[in-house]
């Protein structure tokens, strides 16, 4: 539980967990890191390993039964109906539902083997490693430099700041059209500028995980793709998690795949964890039925 | 397609009453500010600008002038603004970001009904039960360990004084600013509080950089209206600040003061001497001017808060 202390150690834990997998994986992954979709899954290393989650609002049972595991620098992605408990699921991931009344999540949710509900753990800390970015593009009311420098001045990353916010947006793919602006204030930028933005938010302070909340669906086509392209680059560095409702972003960005379904029994509403496979599998050869007619169009 | 004469009729009317209500305000306004001015200009030629550093007020020796009222007017509504800003966020923060759903419904509305009640009750309140209170615990015992500070002076015989006055317009302008900011606070996204959480800080963090940074110039805004509240006072004030004729600057917040608005209400109606009523009319027209300038510092301030790109949002 060292690893989740409820302690502010924003550069030491991390990257060791960072360095010590690359020296376990390097081997197997280097030879095939051209082609990574082919390098077999069970290779990589957990990131999550969840077991049987159950979220409950009130004694709404919002999502049941959820086995899954995550792997690092993989992209994985949630499809489904609306309502069936995805961005539910996600948003259980770094802890973002705590503040709503009446959350509740039973079961185990390891995160590189620590609880990340356990009673010892802070949830604060829990966030810092683990970034999100939400459906709408949320900049702070600040200068674009601000939006980018504030978590790290206030975790502490104060020394280096400028080129810390400088990678971050070239991170983000947005320095180039940003860097003769950055006084001035991140609302007057696009939708698409902001959701980068909000990317850039997240890297700066150098997080294990980004979860992204339907990140695309406020966007044109175009910010869009530049999105889905910034993904493809980010998750050299980070393990990604996408929730979307678009089945192509699905089946464009990521590799491994989770359908979540809604089952309905005596007038209540639960979402499932229906199958979770690689992309290619799921949308070719899915192996339930439910999966089948969602991916195909028959449903949803 | 022809309009039917009704229509006609009612829009006209509407634009009609509309225009009219508008400026019924803007004659009432030009009216009283020409008849301050008018009913000053006796005192204004008498005394000009010296009228302002003079600080005593005696009918019996026809001697006027406001230095003391101002000092009094600036000391309260100032103390009162430091007391009452602070307190009235931090119940805004907590009615609109700590409180559970069950607390906040009863906190709030009491606070609210806290600036219901009429200034004349306060001020008895002052003047029977707070004054004396004061005397005997607060003010003595800060006499006695930090008298060597000339703010802690002697107490007044009755308790009454700076100190309970701005105690007074404390509790005038606190629902006031408690209730503005606690809106204020619970207009801020929800997204950005989400984005700010999602970056690993703590909620005071988020609080501090995301909310309290975002609503800058409503705060400040709330905060002048409630200086307002406090400047304008007039009847609590008279009961609890002790007043007198001799020069009323002076450190020591438990000695008597006075305010403009206050010696406004306890003179109008005496006429010693030629030139007391027009005094009056100066001191009026000194507060008008001060309420001026505290609205325009808060445009100023709401103003310059403002980042570039952002005014076009």
């Amino acid at each position: 539980m060292s690893d989740l202390s409820p302690t502010r150690s924003p550069e030491s834990n991390m990257d060791d967990s960072r360095s010590e997998a690359d020296a376990v994986s390097m081997p197997l992954i280097a030879p095939l890191a051209a082609e990574q979709q082919s390098v077999s899954i069970e290779t990589r290393e957990v990131v999550f390993d969840l077991k049987d989650i159950n979220v409950y609002y009130g004694t709404a049972l919002a999502l049941e039964g959820v086995t899954m595991q995550i792997y690092k620098n993989v992209i994985t992605a949630m499809i489904g109906p609306s309502g069936c408990g995805k961005s539910t699921f996600v948003r259980s991931l770094n802890r973002m539902n705590d503040s709503i009344p009446g959350f509740r999540l039973t079961g185990n949710a390891l995160y590189h083997g620590n609880d990340i509900y356990a009673s010892s753990v802070d949830p604060v800390e829990v966030r810092r490693r683990i970034g999100m970015v939400f459906q709408k593009p949320n900049p702070f009311p600040k200068s674009i430099y601000d939006n980018v420098a504030w978590a790290p001045r206030i975790l502490g990353m104060r020394s280096g700041l400028d080129e810390r916010v400088e990678q971050a947006l070239r991170g983000a793919a947005l320095w180039d059209e940003v860097k003769d602006r950055l006084k001035r204030s991140a609302l007057g930028l696009s939708g698409g500028q902001q959701q980068r933005l909000c990317i850039a938010r997240s890297i700066a302070i150098e997080p294990d995980v980004l979860l992204l909340d339907e990140p695309a669906s406020a966007l044109d086509p175009i910010a869009t793709a530049s999105i889905e392209e910034l993904m493809h680059q980010l998750k050299r560095d980070y393990t990604l998690v996408i929730v979307t409702h678009n089945m192509q972003q699905a089946a464009r960005v990521a590799e491994r795949t989770a359908f979540f379904s809604l089952e309905v029994s005596e007038g209540k509403r639960t979402g499932v964890l229906v199958e979770y496979d690689d992309t290619t599998k799921i949308f070719t050869r899915p192996s339930d039925k439910r999966t089948e007619d969602y991916v195909t169009g028959r449903f949803g | 397609m022809r309009r039917h004469f009704g229509d006609r009729f009612g829009d006209g009317v509407l634009f009609g009453l509309t225009v009219l209500a508008s400026l019924v305000a803007m004659a009432l306004i030009v009216a009283i500010i020409y008849q301050v001015i008018n009913g000053a200009s006796l005192a204004v030629s008498t005394y000009g600008l010296s009228f302002l550093g003079h600080t005593t007020w005696n009918p019996v020796t026809n001697t006027y002038g406001a230095g003391s009222f101002i000092y009094g007017t600036l000391v309260t509504s100032g103390g009162a603004l430091l007391l009452a800003a602070p307190l009235g966020i931090a119940i805004g923060l907590y009615l609109s970001l700590l409180a559970s759903r069950r607390v906040g419904a009863v906190i709030g509305p009491l606070v609210e009904l806290l600036a219901a009640i009429p200034s004349v009750i306060l001020g008895l309140w002052g003047i029977v039960i707070l004054g004396p209170f004061l005397r005997s615990s607060i003010e003595s015992a800060l006499h006695s360990a930090l008298g060597w500070i000339p703010l802690f002076g002697q107490a007044s015989l009755t308790g009454l004084g700076l100190f309970t006055a701005i105690l007074i317009l404390t509790i005038m302008a606190l629902p006031i600013i408690a209730s503005i900011t606690r809106d204020l606070f619970l207009s801020v996204a929800p997204e950005l509080k989400d984005g700010a959480l999602a970056l690993g800080v703590t909620r005071w963090e988020m609080v501090r950089g995301v909310v309290l940074s975002s609503t800058r110039p409503g705060i400040a805004s709330a905060c002048i209206l409630g200086l307002s509240r406090a400047l304008g006072e007039a009847i609590a004030v008279l009961q609890v600040i002790g007043g007198g004729s001799q020069s009323l600057i002076h450190g020591n917040l438990f000695a008597n003061g006075d305010t403009l608005a206050s010696r406004i209400a306890s003179q109008i109606l005496d006429n010693v001497t030629k030139l007391q009523t027009p005094s009056v009319f100066y001191l009026a027209l000194i507060l008008l001017v001060i309420e001026l300038i505290v609205n325009l510092a808060a445009r100023w301030i709401v103003h310059h808060y403002r980042l570039p790109d952002q005014a076009a949002t």
